[in-house]
């Protein structure tokens, strides 16, 4: 099991708390609380150790855009791909947004 | 079944255990204890270099269900095989000991239990297991009061203690997919031999766990398709039904005799074993789709 964090600039906080996925084989679990004004967070718990530079990759990514909501991110992974953790994050983000169906 | 209805059918087993309750409870109803964000994880796992669920893979909700007052608890087959840690597991016994006390105060509260488990979580050893007990403890104090309704849908089946806890329910609702044993198959080979029980063989092995099989033989009541709302209605029927006067695990005389019925040394096969557990003995009155 690996731990990474990591954080980034944001906007204003977000509405409300979100939660996408579970632990269970190539999934993960994306917790979604409003961060601290400006500022978010991402802590990453992995099963998969060795690919913090993918995550890190995947994660910037996702927090390229400075003027989203600011989060506190808590993930729970058990071995997604890169494509599961984008869906999950932006299935929180949304559910957080109030656009999504939760 | 035709390929449209095929098509329109909304499963179950597919549903996450929240999805699974937030389908089940009259909307707006539903209000979770314990929910993933207080972050009562598993203090076990991580010492084990094991990642943790937030909700340690149960998810306890009251509501109500057409009405009628329910809590439900929802075991995430996803997560560790649905097994029951000492955290998940004390969700579980807590919920059904306060149901147990509403009774008791004349506020029924009729417990729903989603059962998708390996059982005990073997990181987690003796703390599962005291869990577990509590659990039988209180199904059957609750169920001189209400209806406790035990739900089995999918492949991970239910095993171990929580299979107890199953066969202790007032009504045991299960699919076709649905497996409930007390041990795995795995371990079944392991303790008796491959020409005992040879867990490879997978339609041998639904043939004796299956959950027709278990149906046929009269240890669960209902027999329902994957089908969220043919499984909701089932639901609904059970939780609105009275608390029985005489439970499954209490008809001790006609358990006794088909087991004196029962050659252990003939290997066990659908068939004779559907013959030998007559289900008109056990008197069941559920019914079947």
């Amino acid at each position: 099991m690996q731990r990474l964090s990591l954080d980034y600039k944001a906007g204003a906080p977000a509405g409300r708390r979100a939660l996408a996925g579970v632990v269970g084989s190539g999934d993960l679990e994306v917790l979604l609380e409003p961060g601290t004004d400006g500022r978010s967070t991402v802590e990453i718990n992995t099963s998969v150790d060795g690919v913090n530079d993918i995550w890190t990759a995947v994660v910037n990514r996702i927090f390229a855009d400075a003027n989203q909501p600011a989060v506190a991110l808590e993930i729970n992974d058990f071995g997604a791909t890169p494509a599961v953790v984008r869906l999950r994050i932006a299935q929180a983000m949304e559910h957080a947004a109030g656009t999504g169906a939760g | 079944m035709n390929t449209a209805a095929l098509i329109e059918r909304e499963s179950f087993v597919e549903r996450s255990a929240r999805a699974r309750v937030s389908g089940l409870l009259d909307e707006g109803s539903m209000r979770e204890l314990l929910d993933p964000f207080e972050r009562l994880r598993s203090p076990w796992l991580g010492l084990q270099d094991i990642v943790t669920q937030a909700d340690d893979g149960v998810v306890i909700a009251r509501g109500t269900i057409d009405g009628t007052d329910v809590v439900c608890a929802a075991i995430e087959p996803a997560f560790q095989g649905g097994s029951m840690g000492e955290v998940g597991g004390a969700k579980i016994a807590g919920a059904l000991e306060l149901a147990l006390e509403d009774a008791r105060a004349g506020k029924p509260v009729v417990p729903v239990l989603l059962l998708e488990t390996g059982g005990v979580r073997l990181q987690e050893a003796n703390c599962g297991l005291a869990a577990i007990a509590e659990i039988h403890a209180a199904i059957v104090a609750l169920r001189a009061h209400v209806p406790v309704v035990g739900v089995i849908t999918g492949p991970v089946g239910c095993f171990g203690g929580m299979s107890i806890a199953a066969g202790l329910c007032s009504e045991l609702i299960v699919t076709r997919e649905a497996r409930l044993g007390l041990n795995g198959p795995q371990v079944i080979e392991q303790e008796a031999g491959v020409d005992e029980f040879d867990s490879r063989d997978r339609p041998m092995i639904w043939s004796l766990t299956g959950g027709a099989q278990r149906h046929a033989t009269g240890l669960t009541e209902t027999l329902c398709n994957d089908d969220a709302q043919a499984i909701a209605v089932q639901i609904t029927r059970a939780v609105a039904e009275p608390a029985r006067a005489l439970a499954r695990t209490q008809e001790i005389d006609a358990s006794l005799k088909r087991l004196r019925s029962i050659d252990p040394a003939r290997r066990a096969e659908a068939g004779w074993v559907r013959e030998a557990f007559k289900t008109e003995e056990f008197g069941t009155t559920g019914s079947s789709s």
